[in-house]
């Protein structure tokens, strides 16, 4: 009888792995287990054996039964695998075809992206940001920045009057007053925003965007303002950049300095053609932006505010967000930021 | 400011190219906006030569044909068409090759069949004048045929153009940058031209000066000339003014302009015989006097403006242009110079206010010293003396008198050195500080420093001295960069300015483009959005100087903006794209500033539904909890628009654009899956995030399941959703967390004039998992109330 179940474990096992797909492993599965098959029925007809086979007997078609049905588990997994592969391969796609439902992609202005990009690198310099009004008084604008009152900014030719008293800003400036009034030393604020001059041309739209910095600290000096512009420059256009100080004038600063960023399209000045830089007009240095010193002056209208012109000092500094704009990515006239047109904005952003 | 180079180094040889110059000027404060050359080039095609002989052109009436001597034994023919050309002239030539000022190459030429090899020259074809009637005959003495003629005329030179920023009006002439080239390079400074005075003080000048407006003119002065022979100005004069950009006229106005080239002071010569009464009196204007100035227009004054009077009235307006009246004639013998100093402010008023600019004028409203008026008037009487024939009548007039005293200013070593983050030695500063005419007498710890009377309105304070002491030192390369302490600054944004980000982000990330409009617009643009009188965006901010009719007052809504982007795309074939702005908007008050607001606007292709979509994910994005109730707007589609709350604010509207609105900007939308339209939302983002509670505080959700229940509620058609909603939720109690509509369904299958909705209820309990049990009696009584207060009925 051990043999016989020997025997028909064998050839089980033998049909099982020659069995081919799962509806074959099935019929096996009745053939050798299934209520009519012969190992059953052995298993079955035990109690009617001498007492001295039932147990070896019953052990082995118990062993040979187990066995098997873990076997046909083990074979229709790997079969329901191959069989699902096959299935999976006969439903290939083209998968050079677009997504679907395809997501659009909108698209910040780049004038917002560059205003965010400078905002960021001055964050991580431990500035805040501070956001003041577009029109504005002619005491924050011009007065409490030092501007003789003969200062041709003031005129009406240059700039827009709402009243005898009130412009529409023309720099970002009139925010480190109000900064200032607002919060005691020590301060280090950004301020971008924008601002509006009488002048239209391919260089020159009546409202442009800019960027003002103030630190004001007791020991801020120049050299720190030519360390933090330096940073800038080279987060924004590159870690190779230089950076110049030219001595300049501005109403409120004192000493001023313009400030050149060393030329990040050229070589020399010239491109590896041979023709002159476009960008730096083969001077090797590109103007971005003026700064200077805090004029003692300014802090004498913020004086009761904690700004005694004998105790802190600092430094201020403006930037054009489309000139930096222009300059990074190539972009040749102006008045393209404020055509928006979609041929335009998606490129950037 | 044009700087001929040729001229420059008359008073200060750097010694050095153009362009290094150029570059050490711009690194110590001077900018040069550019370096042009001024004249002929090509030096060696310009020669002298002798005119031997001469004998009309065959075949035109006003030509001559020439042998010429141009070097020893060397002839050569060239045509000429000057009528004074003559046997016996020494001439200047140029010859094949060279190149003219206007950067043409002359080259051999016939001339009506006759070969001509080179030009004699007039003085226009060497820029030294606009003069073209007569060839130049040079004197004979000395020059020899072949010899060059750069040496002989002064046809060449480099021009710096100089930007001369408005605290320094001292370098608005040629000796003051000279002064900055020795401070720049150390190159040795010559002597100033107003050093020798051949004229005196004492004398009796034939005319009488009464300065009744002391405070807008601190110093007038005036000398007078006799036998003065009016006529054109020697070659060398004008050749300087035509470098720096002026047109030579007469020797005696030539005089003024070099002068004021020279010294940056503007001077003013009168006709002594056309000044009536031989008198001037300097006054304020009567209210409505008027004047006719050297321009021959007429102007009419006001008690601001400061004038110079004869007997017979107005002659000038002080400092900004001369009358007609006095001025030099071709016949005039006598000439009184007048040099003034005029107070800077009321000059720049009054050039504001005629809109008259001169080159006076540029000057004097930058503020001069008074000393400067008697530098000008002896270099002025100098060349009056030298160029003009005429004789000085001993004297001078001086009212006011020199400027204040000179004002001496500490400049502290500590304070150097801690403002600009680099040691510079005392003895450095010293040297730069005198270099630019500055004394320095040394103290323990600081400088005392005396300031010359050219820079007494730009330098009164130790910070100006410092600027100064900083430039020539050198801010570029021995500047060390390091970086502030920053003592307790952190940089982060605000939470406005993050959720002001992350709602833009929002809106492009669902594939809106950012636009970034004018703050500009038309007035006439209220009109095209409908709004009506007394519409509160109607109160514009009206700028009193816009540059066009187009840009005259400031937008008070986006929508403007928004339809002008999206019609720019719409006519240029891309359709209607969607699109936002963020920006800025401006309603006049009753206060000094206006009320400006931080706005957020979208137009997007389609309707109420596709603008509102757009609009719930920002404010779900910001958690901003907002409501909607249908109201109008003049510029939306009546019955498809609807404003914003944000609890008791009304923050801003949404809607469907209504068609006379967008086809006022020639906007067709597209007709295609969505309803043909175009829909927009704008909200006032400062109100929306005002008070809002930007850390979220953690709520327990995750602790106890929420259980899902639908209903289907068929109501009155024209009821808001709202307020099914509103009903609902009383009805819900505190075991109602949400009750969102998902499906509307009007149709076959309920009466007409109802609709039905969908209702998701989701219920929670903080501290238990519910059942059915707990929720069956609620959604009774839900469904109850909706009965008795809206007449719902539950569908199905």
């Amino acid at each position: 009888m051990i043999d016989r179940i020997a025997e028909l474990r064998a050839e089980a096992e033998a049909a099982i792995a020659g069995a081919s797909h799962s509806a074959e492993l099935e019929d096996l599965r009745v053939r050798f287990l299934g209520r009519k098959a012969e190992l059953p029925n052995l298993l079955r007809g035990v109690g009617q054996m001498a007492p001295e086979q039932r147990g070896p007997t019953g052990k082995a078609a118990n062993q040979a039964r187990q066995g098997l049905e873990a076997l046909i588990a083990e074979r229709a997994g790997q079969l329901a695998a191959g069989e699902l592969e096959s299935k999976l391969v006969t439903d290939a796609v083209d998968v050079t075809l677009p997504g679907d439902p395809s997501q659009p992609v909108g698209r910040l202005h780049l004038l917002t992206a560059t205003r965010r990009e400078i905002e960021d690198v001055f964050h991580g310099l431990g500035f805040k940001i501070a956001e003041g009004p577009e029109v504005e008084t002619v005491f924050y604008n011009f007065d409490a920045l030092n501007h003789a009152p003969t200062h041709p900014a003031r005129g009406r030719l240059d700039t827009f009057y709402t009243a005898e008293d009130v412009v529409l800003r023309t720099h970002t400036s009139p925010m480190q007053v109000r900064a200032m009034q607002a919060e005691p030393p020590p301060l280090y604020v950004i301020v971008p925003g924008r601002v509006y001059r009488r002048d239209s041309d391919a260089t020159h739209t009546p409202q442009f965007h800019q960027i003002e910095g103030l630190a004001v600290d007791e020991d801020i000096t120049l050299a720190d303002l030519k360390g933090t512009l330096l940073a800038f420059a080279r987060a924004i256009f590159g870690p190779d950049r230089e950076v110049r100080l030219r001595p300049h004038f501005f109403p409120f600063t004192e000493p001023s300095v313009e400030v050149d960023v060393s030329c990040f399209h050229c070589t020399g000045g010239y491109l590896r053609g041979g023709a002159r830089c476009p960008v730096c007009k083969g001077t090797q240095w590109v103007e971005i932006l003026g700064s200077g010193m805090v004029d003692p002056n300014v802090f004498g209208y913020v004086a009761e505010h904690g700004y005694d012109p004998e105790r802190v000092q600092g430094f201020a500094f403006g930037m054009g967000v489309e000139r930096i704009a222009m300059l990074k990515h190539a972009v040749p006239d102006l008045r393209l930021f404020y055509d928006n047109d979609l041929r335009f904005l998606e490129q950037f952003g | 400011m044009r700087a001929p180079l040729e001229w420059l180094a008359e008073h200060c040889d750097a010694g050095l190219d153009p362009g290094e110059l150029a570059t050490r000027l711009a690194m110590t404060g001077t900018e040069v906006d550019r370096i042009h050359h001024h004249g002929v080039a090509n030096l060696d095609a310009f020669v002298v030569g002798r005119v031997l002989s001469t004998e009309p052109h065959p075949d035109a009436d006003r030509l001559t044909v020439c042998r010429v001597l141009i070097a020893e034994g060397a002839e050569t023919q060239i045509v000429c068409g000057a009528p004074n050309v003559a046997a016996g002239q020494t001439v200047a030539i140029a010859r094949p090759g060279a190149i003219m000022p206007d950067g043409t190459k002359l080259k051999k030429a016939k001339l009506r069949g006759v070969s001509s090899d080179g030009m004699i020259l007039a003085e226009d074809e060497l820029a030294i004048s606009s003069d073209h009637d007569e060839t130049i005959v040079l004197p004979e003495d000395g020059l020899v045929p072949g010899q060059a003629l750069v040496g002989v005329l002064p046809i060449s030179t480099e021009v710096l153009e100089l930007e001369i920023t408005p605290n320094r009006p001292d370098c608005l002439g040629i000796y003051g940058v000279a002064r900055e080239v020795h401070a720049a390079t150390g190159a040795p400074l010559a002597a100033p031209p107003w050093d020798e005075d051949p004229g005196s003080l004492a004398g009796d000048v034939p005319a009488q000066v009464a300065v009744e407006a002391a405070d807008l003119c601190p110093r007038f002065t005036a000398r007078a000339f006799e036998d003065v022979t009016i006529g054109p100005s020697p070659m060398w004069l004008k050749a300087r003014l035509v470098a720096a950009g002026q047109r030579p006229i007469s020797n005696v106005v030539d005089i003024t302009n070099y002068t004021m080239l020279l010294t940056g002071q503007p001077l003013h010569a009168f006709d002594l015989d056309r000044i009536a009464g031989g008198r001037l009196v300097v006054r304020r204007a009567g209210a409505g006097e008027q004047v006719v100035t050297l321009d021959g227009q007429t102007r009419t004054l006001d008690s601001d403006v400061c004038l110079i009077a004869d007997d017979d009235g107005p002659t000038s307006i002080a400092g900004v242009m001369g009358g007609l009246r006095s001025e030099v004639q071709p016949d005039t013998t006598r000439v009184l110079m007048e040099v003034a100093c005029w107070d800077g402010p009321n000059i720049h008023a009054t050039s504001q206010k005629l809109g008259l600019r001169s080159e006076a004028s540029g000057r004097f409203e930058k503020g001069l010293s008074p000393e400067q008026a008697m530098e000008a008037q002896i270099v002025a009487t100098t060349l009056m003396l030298e160029l003009t024939g005429a004789r000085l009548v001993p004297g001078t007039i001086d009212v006011g008198g020199p400027g204040p005293q000179a004002r001496v200013v500490g400049l502290r070593d500590a304070r150097v050195n801690g403002l600009l983050g680099v040691e510079i030695d005392r003895a450095e500063s010293a040297q730069h500080l005198t270099r630019l005419g500055f004394e320095v007498a040394e103290r323990d710890d600081r400088l005392d420093v005396t300031v010359p009377h050219w820079r007494r309105n730009d330098v009164t304070r130790e910070a100006d001295l410092i600027e100064e002491v900083a430039r020539l030192h050198g801010v570029n390369d021995r500047l060390p960069s390091t970086l502030p302490s920053r003592r307790g600054a952190a940089g982060i944004l605000t939470a406005a300015q993050r959720a002001r980000r992350r709602a833009e982000d929002v809106l492009a990330g669902r594939g809106l483009h950012e636009i970034v409009g004018w703050s500009f617009e038309a007035p006439e643009l209220d009109d095209r959005l409908r709004l009506p009188a007394g519409d509160p965006r109607r109160r514009h901010v009206v700028i009193e100087n816009p540059m066009s009719a187009d840009q005259a007052v400031l937008r008070t809504t986006l929508l403007g903006s928004l339809l002008q982007a999206a019609a720019h795309n719409a006519a240029r074939g891309q359709g209607v794209p969607g699109i936002f702005e963020s920006g800025a908007v401006y309603v006049a008050t009753q206060e000094q500033l206006p009320h400006e607001h931080r706005a957020l606007g979208a137009l997007v292709p389609g309707d109420v539904f596709a603008a509102k979509g757009y609009l719930e994910a920002l404010l779900r994005a910001l958690r901003i909890d907002a409501a909607f109730s249908a109201s109008p707007q003049p510029f939306l589609h009546p019955g498809r628009s609807a404003e914003v709350r944000v609890g008791e604010s009304i923050i801003g509207w949404v809607g469907d654009v209504h068609p006379l609105v967008y086809r006022a900007w020639d906007i067709e939308p597209a007709r295609g899956v969505q309803a043909a339209g175009i829909a927009a939302f704008e909200i006032d983002l400062d109100l929306a995030l005002d008070g809002l509670d930007t850390i979220p505080r953690y709520v327990d959700l995750t602790s106890y399941p929420e259980l899902r229940e639908d209903i289907a509620i068929v109501v009155d058609a024209a009821l808001p959703a709202a307020t099914v909603l509103e009903t609902v939720r009383a009805a819900g109690g505190k075991l109602l967390a949400r009750a969102e509509v998902f499906d509307v369904y009007r149709g076959e299958q309920i009466a007409a004039g109802r609709t039905s909705l969908a209702i998701a209820l989701t219920f929670r309990a903080k501290d238990r998992t519910l059942t059915d049990a707990d929720v069956a009696p609620i959604r009774e009584k839900i469904v109850a109330r909706l009965a008795k207060d809206l007449g719902g009925e539950l569908r199905g």
